[in-house]
């Protein structure tokens, strides 16, 4: 693969301008997500109301990679229900890692495939991934994840 | 001298390494990444190996190998001698007074902690200090930490200017009472900064207390005297300087190790062996204990003389040439700063690009078949000290050139395009 196919025009446009930037002040459900190996760090915050995902917001430093899909993810799981978003979770994972094959198996994941890249970049599949491993914490109520260690989302989906 | 020989005289400078034959000594650079020619600028992590180290490792495997310090047949006196043979080889490359102060290690991170161990645990105790600097490798940094836990000894730290130079008044001034170690790296391996050890050593003998230094990242690119600096301990690793990986050094004036607690106890390390008593050998074999990296330790031998059929000199020279070369092509660079900036530098540039994340740089070049690390280079004080997480870091080694600089420069200007 080369850059234009991860580097896409939607993936450096969410990096430059991520969407839902920032902390909610009414938040229900907070997460804190981090990958020491390069540094990438995200804060989670959600308004969860009956069962829906009413509003989502993050903010943090990282990669290209890590931002971009950090702030698809806000535009993409905000309205929907809770089963709805931690689906998206294990599709994007599954995607990331190679698991999920976008091409011939049906999905939920929209223009989030732009991410598929990754696969092929096994150093940088745990960019992509941190946002969502983050959401789903914050879903459960976990304060901090990380991307090593026991709670590593490659090695638990592998 | 050969004739061509004295063609390559007539045709370069003097005494000028001739890249072009060195490269064909690594067959690795005739690897193609992403459909390009290998640019390998990841030097500081882990070298590569030429077909005169790689020959040598698959002749001892094929025609010396069994075990050594053991048996009275052939091959274990064979591989004794190759063995016992490479380690007088390192005591000349860094002149040690005797070959029984050099030790073989699995590597540097294992030769720090054969002196925590084997010093530190022995001789410091509660209240104590040890001095580190900020730009240490974790190695250097977290053994020391947890001989502090464990004794409730104290670490102090000596701190550096912006360009990455360590203060040297505000190291002479954290000695007191309770300092009784020192740990130091002679060049930094995530900014290159070259530190003046023999003035560091020299002021820590003023004050009785003894000195280890992480080299590293200075072995394989310059002359190293452990006499000369007077240092009592020195560590490095054989594959960052064209030698195979498992395998290091430890250097210790003998008087230090002679006093020192054995690190791992097992066969080789022993005179005698009752339910009783045991009695340890003698240095260096009494940290050596177990059936070592017998093939990497001849390897290790093998790359000594690569890099003395070479030349450090001229090596070192050609490093600074493209050191020179490199700083100035990324000072033409806009919204790229280099991290590290000393005035005595090794051919290391870490740099960071304004608005890109250093591993969306290491992603984009790698594309370009350039391999440079990205990340805190286990070195995360020293990102502290200047702000950031991570750099990209290019790092040279004799066999690179000017039109490898080229294809990096090149590489840079497409991340920003891309980032634009």
């Amino acid at each position: 693969m080369d850059s234009k196919q991860l580097y896409q025009e939607v993936i450096l446009d969410h990096n430059k301008k991520p969407r839902n930037w920032g902390k909610l002040a009414d938040a229900s459900h907070k997460a804190e997500g981090l990958n020491p190996l390069c540094g990438d760090h995200i804060w989670l915050s959600l308004k969860l109301d009956d069962k829906r995902v009413e509003n989502i917001a993050f903010e943090g430093e990282g990669c290209a990679i890590c931002k971009a899909s950090s702030s698809m993810m806000t535009t993409n799981v905000k309205g929907k229900t809770v089963a709805e978003a931690e689906q998206m979770v294990r599709e994007f994972r599954d995607m990331a890692t190679g698991k999920l094959d976008i091409g011939n198996l049906p999905n939920h994941l929209g223009r989030l495939t732009v991410f598929a890249g990754v696969r092929d970049l096994p150093s940088r599949v745990k960019c992509a991934i941190l946002p969502w491993h983050t959401l789903q914490a914050a879903l459960h109520s976990e304060s901090v994840v990380s991307t090593e260690g026991d709670q590593d989302p490659v090695a638990a989906a592998s | 001298m050969t004739s061509a020989n004295t063609v390559l005289q007539a045709i370069k400078p003097a005494g000028a390494l001739d890249v072009g034959r060195i490269r064909a000594d690594f067959p690795i650079l005739n690897v193609e990444v992403n459909g390009k020619p290998l640019v390998y600028l990841d030097n500081a992590a882990s070298s590569q190996m030429p077909k005169q180290v790689i020959d040598r490792l698959v002749r001892y495997q094929t025609s010396e190998h069994a075990n050594i310090h053991r048996a009275v047949h052939a091959l274990s006196e064979k591989a004794t001698a190759e063995y016992e043979g490479a380690r007088r080889k390192i005591r000349r490359f860094i002149n040690a007074k005797e070959e029984r102060e050099v030790i073989y290690t699995r590597g540097t991170t294992d030769s720090v902690n054969l002196v925590m161990q084997g010093y530190g645990r022995a001789f410091l105790g509660a209240g104590d200090e040890i001095i580190v600097s900020q730009l240490e490798h974790h190695s250097n940094i977290v053994p020391w930490q947890m001989l502090c836990e464990e004794k409730g000894a104290r670490l102090r730290v000596i701190p550096c200017n912006d360009a990455g130079e360590l203060l040297l008044d505000d190291y002479a001034r954290l000695f007191n009472a309770n300092t009784r170690f020192v740990a130091i790296t002679h060049v930094s391996n995530a900014l290159g900064t070259i530190n003046p050890v023999k003035d560091m050593v020299a002021t820590a003998h003023r004050h009785g207390v003894p000195v280890l230094v992480d080299g590293a990242q200075a072995v394989p690119h310059m002359k190293v005297d452990v006499q000369d600096l007077d240092c009592d301990f020195y560590a490095f690793s054989g594959h960052k300087m064209c030698g195979p990986t498992g395998i290091g050094i430890l250097y210790g004036k003998a008087q230090l190790l002679e006093k020192m607690k054995p690190f791992e106890g097992g066969g080789d390390m022993i005179l005698s062996v009752t339910f009783e008593k045991t009695t340890y050998n003698a240095i260096p074999h009494k940290f050596e204990a177990g059936t070592p990296p017998i093939a990497a330790a001849i390897g290790l031998g093998a790359a000594v003389d690569y890099l003395e059929s070479v030349g450090l000199d001229r090596i070192a020279a050609h490093e600074h040439d493209l050191l020179t070369y490199a700083t100035e092509a990324f000072t033409q660079l806009k919204g790229v700063r280099i991290v590290g900036t000393a005035g005595n530098k090794a051919a290391v540039v870490s740099f960071t690009l304004q608005g890109v994340h250093p591993h969306d740089v290491g992603t984009i070049l790698n594309e370009d078949g350039v391999a440079v690390r990205t990340g805190h280079h286990c070195a995360q004080p020293v990102m502290q000290r200047f702000g950031i997480p991570a750099t990209a870091r290019a790092s040279f080694y004799l066999y690179n050139t000017f039109a490898e600089v080229d294809v990096l420069i090149a590489g840079i200007r497409r991340v920003q395009k891309i980032f634009g």
